[in-house]
């Protein structure tokens, strides 16, 4: 698994959106949505036009409608919420295919969905154009604290190590015969995410050895 | 679930974000206290170890499942300060690289999976550790007592912040009432996980739990000679 | 004799959790000469390593690097000039780039700069890893992460390298490659493995540490050759393999 470069994460490319400096895309991204949450909701045609900026920039950005589509499933939850909404809100009430939904559930549904939705889709244009290097230098030179950064660093670097052990434990407890199906398998898992605890916390002590055998004393220098 | 953009209003998406960043700022400093010069690596790590477990899934009955969310859980391993640390980094990369959590929602997000569950979840193990009596094999029930209170008031704060900047008209009470009930469940669920998790390290390596860090008694060295 | 590169005199060592691993080593390794430690798991090498740039402090006994006393003022310089490759690459590198990885050393030490990058890619050369200078290091297969983490040490300069299992979870072809880099190589150095052809193959000299003491030294013929002694350390050469011939 895994592009030839970056990150699975990352949709490698070389459009302009790509060669952006990070942290004026994640800068970018942070004001677009402030825009779009403080847009009332009356204001059809504004999301329209939010809408049309985020097709130009994928357009552009050269990334596969497919590829987001896919990993715009993140989104599931927020959907079932939005569904569930015209039941539970107050205020006047509409039949709908003779069932009785609240008006401003619907109005409300509607909205969180498309702002939900411009959200999802600008994030995951920002992970798919950016490298999550440069989208780390691109934090530090937002003022995000250094040692955050690092934290995040060892994050996205141990990432696929880290899953790929889960799975290998996965793998195990399977060739033995077990699968998880109801909640008395739980001492099975739960003795799995210990393991894989007792792993990463040895792990994060051998990478410090490894760090401070050269030199490291603490300090972040970049 | 993570908060989405759009559920919460400008304004109060804003004033969470300064919430956060102010936890965070006190984190920072305590978690040197907590880890010295072994926190980049070790946090970073323990974050991969959280969103790691957050994927497995625990199967609950008619094929659904829930997963852990793991703020009580960390807290209690690795301590509050490195917890939070964690937990935060945990959600800026999923809002960031998986886009799971929106954006503006961010520092929702860590108010109510980092701060509210690091903080409630922490202070609530030590609570039950000084009732309880002091034996190791109390770790783990005091962990999940921290867990499931800290999941209620996970819950019990997004009703609150719901109720300031929430865009949708719901009833206060029925907000409350339906989240609570829901999250009850959830946290029972949270509970029994970390409950399991806690107890199988405690058994292997307390020295590793944050939380059941004793004094291990020092021996003396011996030498030994070799004809070679 | 001149003063040895390392000089270990009676280091016994207790873990906090009350486990003792070492119980009075003594070793002094020479200026250009290659030892091989050999032992069996649990025979204390990892610590022993761990107590040569002072990450682990003995807690009876004194070690020294060059006459330096491995102690806390001298940690910076000590390990400037003890280089350590551990075990797992992964352990070792974890910037986002094979470039980070190298520099991380030399940017510890101060180093910036056109010396530095002079220096990243000298030492990635000497490891015939210099093509792959800006890939992720989680992306490079495992004997190429192996001969990067070499040149995360050679980048120090340091005055011995210490490998930890050198040879472990490499395909033949890659230790092979190893090996050719580690003998062209113009250090001192020490290698801690129970790989003992490798061993052999690598270092004229070898020491035997089993419980925690040094339990015999010598040519690493010599001691490969003497079924008593390899047989009470739980040391045992691969199967149809005859030291004799290599």
């Amino acid at each position: 698994m895994g592009a030839p470069h970056g990150h699975r994460l990352h949709f490698h490319g070389h459009s302009p959106l790509h060669r952006a400096p990070a942290h004026l895309k994640v800068a970018g991204l942070v004001g677009f949505m402030l825009v779009v949450v403080a847009t009332p909701l009356a204001w059809a045609p504004s999301f329209a036009a939010y809408a049309v900026v985020l097709g130009v920039l994928v357009a552009v950005s050269g990334v596969p409608v497919a590829y987001l589509a896919r990993r715009m499933v993140v989104e599931t939850p927020v959907l079932v919420f939005a569904a569930v909404l015209p039941f539970v809100a107050s205020g006047p009430e509409v039949e709908v295919a003779g069932v009785s939904l609240s008006e401003p559930g619907l109005l409300a549904a509607a909205g969180l969905l498309t702002k939900a939705t411009l959200g999802v889709l600008a994030s995951l244009l920002l992970a798919a154009t950016t490298d999550p290097r440069d989208l780390l230098a691109g934090l530090e030179r937002l003022r995000v604290p250094s040692q955050l950064v690092q934290i995040m660093g060892f994050m996205v670097r141990y990432l696929e190590i880290v899953t790929d052990e889960l799975r290998r434990m996965r793998t195990a407890r399977e060739s033995r015969g077990f699968t998880a199906r109801d909640p008395r398998h739980w001492p099975v898992l739960g003795r799995s995410v210990g393991a894989l605890f007792i792993r990463s916390f040895e792990r994060g002590e051998r990478v410090h050895l490894a760090m401070i055998a050269r030199g490291y004393d603490g300090s972040a220098r970049r | 679930m993570h908060v989405p953009d759009g559920f919460l209003d400008a304004p109060t998406s804003l004033a969470t974000a300064g919430v956060a960043v102010a936890g965070i700022a006190v984190a920072l400093r305590g978690a040197r206290r907590e880890l010295d010069d072994r926190v980049a690596p070790l946090a970073g790590i323990i974050a991969t170890f959280v969103f790691a477990g957050q994927m497995i899934n625990f199967p609950v009955a008619g094929g659904t499942s829930g997963h852990l969310m793991g703020g009580a859980l960390t807290a209690v391993l690795v301590g509050p300060y490195t917890g939070l640390l964690c937990m935060t980094v945990v959600l800026a990369v999923q809002a960031l690289m998986f886009a799971d959590g929106g954006i503006t929602a961010l520092g929702t997000n860590v108010v109510l999976m980092g701060v509210v569950a690091v903080v409630v979840g922490y202070a609530v193990f030590r609570g039950a550790l000084l009732v309880l009596p002091r034996r190791i094999s109390m770790v783990a029930p005091a962990a999940a007592l921290g867990a499931v209170v800290s999941v209620a008031a996970s819950a019990a704060t997004f009703v609150l912040l719901y109720s300031v900047g929430g865009v949708v008209p719901i009833p206060f009470d029925t907000l409350l009432t339906a989240m609570l009930g829901v999250h009850v469940v959830i946290g029972v669920g949270e509970a029994v996980i970390t409950f399991v998790v806690v107890a199988g390290i405690v058994t292997v390596r307390p020295d590793l739990v944050h939380g059941a860090r004793r004094l291990v008694a020092t021996r003396e060295l011996e030498t030994r000679l070799v004809s070679a | 004799m001149s003063t040895p590169v390392l000089d270990l005199q009676s280091v016994a060592f207790a873990y906090p959790d009350g486990h003792q691993a070492l119980f009075g080593v003594d070793l002094h390794v020479h200026r250009g000469e290659r030892v091989a430690v050999l032992g069996p798991n649990g025979a204390g090498k990892t610590t022993l390593v761990l107590h040569l740039n002072g990450i682990l402090a003995p807690g009876r006994g004194t070690v020294r690097v060059s006459g330096l006393p491995v102690v806390k003022e001298n940690l910076a310089e000590v390990r400037r000039r003890v280089g350590i490759v551990f075990q797992d690459p992964d352990d070792q590198l974890f910037m986002g780039s094979v470039r980070d990885d190298v520099a991380f050393g030399p940017r510890n030490l101060g180093i910036r700069g056109a010396e530095l990058d002079r220096r990243v890619m000298a030492a990635l050369d000497m490891v015939g890893m210099a093509d792959f200078v800006d890939r992720p290091p989680h992306h490079l297969s495992f004997g190429q992460r192996r001969r990067v983490a070499v040149a995360t040490v050679l980048v120090m300069e340091p005055e011995i390298i210490v490998l930890d299992e050198p040879s472990s979870n490499l395909d033949p072809a890659s230790r092979r490659e190893l090996a050719d880099i580690l003998t062209g190589l113009d250090v001192t150095l020490m290698m801690v493995t129970h790989d003992l052809p490798y061993a052999l193959q690598l270092c004229p000299r070898a020491v035997v540490l089993s419980d925690g003491v040094i339990a015999a030294q010598g040519r690493t013929l010599d001691i490969l050759t003497d079924d008593a002694l390899m047989a009470a350390h739980r040391l045992e050469l691969p199967y149809g393999f005859d030291p004799h011939r290599c």
